[in-house]
Formats: structure tokens, C-alpha cells, sequence
């Protein structure tokens, strides 16, 4: 069994939020997705990926901001990991 | 590098503020960009240099030639200021079908300087096409405090661009921007040159500034971008009344009171 794993990044911390950015790592060497090889994402929500078969194995958590860091910005917040066996 | 170029407008620089890039099509004559392969071809060593400009490269040559370009002059000064110092230069070529492309990535290391930024120029001396590997960059992501490749995870974002340009195209980016040469898929070779500048006195109001108060300011720094949650659009709305603050000297600069409630404390010390 081979793993295929995609990553969502969502509006906010709800599964049926939106899309925002996205990753596809293939373990099944049928395709050789890199950076920038897309504009449209592959799903518009997190749940819509479950729909079609995607099992969510990690989400980020609820981690409150560093204090004096409160408006700093970094990495996407609401990252989705989810995965395929074929 | 004289202030007689012309000058960026209030509304191009808080446009230069929100997006993280300034980008001027088709600038470069042709006679340069044909040159410029031959002097790419030759060898372009990546050179830290720390000095400045007329130290780096000899009058008459052709990277003093490409910065006397009035238009990319005038964007150079009124985002750098006068006499900024090259950082570095780097030829970036991406060959024929390449397997892959870069991380996303932000060049150099983790930049936290509210008031001060470099600016990188990236020059493209031939048509970009869109199988040609064009430099991927995401509008809006230089305020974000990441480091380096840390970002190499994100394959796309929405909004995303995936540059494309005509020959002689010059984008001027904030050091901080998300950005990643892209898969060649084409058969024809992509170059890319790029200078790194630091600036050498306070970025404040080195532009044109007949047009300070014009509205459309405000919308710029106003904007949210497709890649970007709600919540965090909201905070880089706020750093970048910061950043216009700093770059104005003008310390009530406001958008919608984010910047002024958060600081309302009546009564109390700052």
C-alpha cells in the first residue's frame, strides 16, 4: 500500500472552511506534483476533500499568540493533512 | 543614480506596501536585453558585495546601463533611496525541463526590521511564457515572519502569481516576499538576474509625494489577498499602517481605526 498525502490550508480553523493554499505529495509515483503548478486548488473545502475519500489524519491546533507577538503574522494557520492508500 | 527619473507615485508605493513587488513591463530596450545573454552567457559569479553601486560596476557597463533605465531608476529611488549599497547579484537560470522547482522561499534569513527593507530586482531579458518556469511569487507575503525555506511546503496558493512578462520586464520585490523559480517544462533556456539592494538613509517619502492624500492610498493597504485567512488579513492590514507609518513619518496614519483602537488607553502611559 502506497500513501498519497494532501495538504489544505483553510480560512480558518473549521473543516468546511475554504481552500486557501494547497499541497499533493504522490507515494504512488503515478504523478510529480511540485511548486507552482497549479492556480486551482483541488477541493474548495476541507470537507469536500472527506467526500471524495480523504482521510484527515492531523490538524494544526489553537495556539494562542505569543505574548508581544499579537500582530506579528507567519505560517498559514489552519493546515490539513490528509491521506489516500492505493 | 541622480532624483531627476521619474519618481513613484503615493499610490504606487502603498500598492508597492500591500503587494511586496513593484513590476515594470517591458522596460529594458531592446539593444540591452540582447546584449544581456552574451554578458550572461560569459559568467555572472554570485558576488556578495556590500558596496556601492559605482564600486560594483564600472560606468558604461551593462549593469550600470540597466539601472540607468530612467523607469527603473526612479522605482529603484523612490522605494531604496539614493545611493543604496549592492547586497549581492545572482544569475538564475532555469534549463529545459527541469524536474523541479525551488521552495517557496524568502531570500536570506529571517528579516524583522519594521521600518527598513531591501528591495531585489529581478530582471528578464526574453519573453516568459507560461511553460518557461516564470518566478512563482505570492502578493502580499512579505510581512510574514518566515524563515527562509520553512515555506517549502506550500506548493499554491490562491492569487498566486506565475510570472509571465515580455522581454525587457523588471520586478522590483520587498526582501521579505514568498517567491520560487517554477519547473522549466519548456525547451528553452530561462534567465533571470537579480540584484540585491540595502538601503543607505531612512526609507521615509523618497517618492513623489504630490499625492499623500489621495484616497486610493488607503485602499491599497486596505486589501485582503485570495491566499491570505480572514482573521491574519486583518493583522496585515494592521502591520501595513505600521510600515506606512514609518515610511511617511506620519505617526496617525489609520485605516478603519485598526491601528488607533488597539492603542486607546485613556488615561494611561504609552
Amino acid at each position: 500500500m502506497k500513501q498519497q498525502v494532501l495538504v489544505l490550508y483553510l480560512n480558518n480553523s473549521a473543516l468546511d472552511s475554504e481552500v486557501l493554499a494547497w499541497a499533493f505529495y504522490d507515494g504512488t509515483g503515478k504523478t510529480e506534483p511540485t511548486t507552482g503548478d497549479s492556480d486551482q486548488p483541488p477541493y474548495d473545502s476541507g470537507t469536500e476533500a472527506l467526500r471524495d475519500g480523504w482521510r484527515l489524519f492531523q490538524a494544526s491546533q489553537l495556539i494562542p499568540p505569543y505574548p508581544g507577538h499579537e500582530y506579528d503574522t507567519s505560517y498559514m494557520k489552519h493546515e490539513f493533512f490528509f491521506e489516500k492508500l492505493e | 543614480m541622480t532624483t531627476t527619473v521619474p519618481l513613484l507615485s503615493s499610490v504606487e508605493v502603498a500598492r508597492f506596501v500591500a503587494n511586496g513587488f513593484h513590476r515594470i513591463n517591458a522596460v529594458v530596450p531592446d539593444d540591452l536585453n540582447e546584449e544581456s545573454i552574451g554578458v550572461f552567457d560569459a559568467g555572472i559569479p554570485v558576488v556578495y558585495h556590500g558596496r556601492p553601486v559605482p564600486e560594483v560596476y564600472e560606468e558604461g557597463s551593462f549593469v550600470r546601463r540597466l539601472l540607468d533605465v530612467p523607469a527603473v531608476a526612479g522605482a529603484l529611488h523612490s522605494l531604496i533611496g539614493p545611493d543604496p549599497i549592492v547586497d549581492h547579484q545572482a544569475l538564475h537560470v532555469r534549463e529545459p525541463r527541469e524536474g523541479a522547482a525551488q521552495a517557496l522561499h524568502a531570500d536570506a534569513i529571517i528579516d524583522t526590521r519594521p521600518d527598513a527593507f531591501d528591495v531585489q530586482l529581478m530582471y528578464y531579458p526574453h519573453e516568459v511564457t507560461g511553460t518557461m518556469g516564470g518566478t512563482l511569487s505570492v502578493p502580499g507575503s512579505h510581512l510574514r515572519r518566515t524563515n527562509e525555506s520553512d515555506t517549502g511546503r506550500y506548493q499554491n496558493l490562491r492569487g498566486q502569481s506565475r510570472l509571465t512578462c515580455p522581454a525587457g520586464t523588471v520586478v522590483l520585490l520587498h526582501h521579505g516576499i514568498w517567491h520560487g523559480g517554477r519547473r522549466n517544462d519548456s525547451g528553452t533556456r530561462r534567465y533571470m538576474f537579480k540584484i540585491r539592494f540595502n538601503p543607505t538613509v531612512p526609507q521615509v517619502r523618497l517618492w513623489d509625494t504630490a499625492d499623500l492624500d489621495d484616497p486610493r492610498i488607503a485602499q491599497e493597504l486596505g486589501r485582503f489577498f485570495p491566499w491570505c485567512e480572514h482573521a491574519t488579513g486583518r493583522l496585515e492590514i494592521y502591520n501595513r499602517i505600521k510600515l506606512w507609518r514609518a515610511m511617511t513619518g506620519d505617526a496617525s496614519f489609520d485605516i478603519d481605526l485598526w491601528a488607533t483602537r488597539v492603542a486607546n488607553r485613556p488615561g494611561r502611559a504609552a
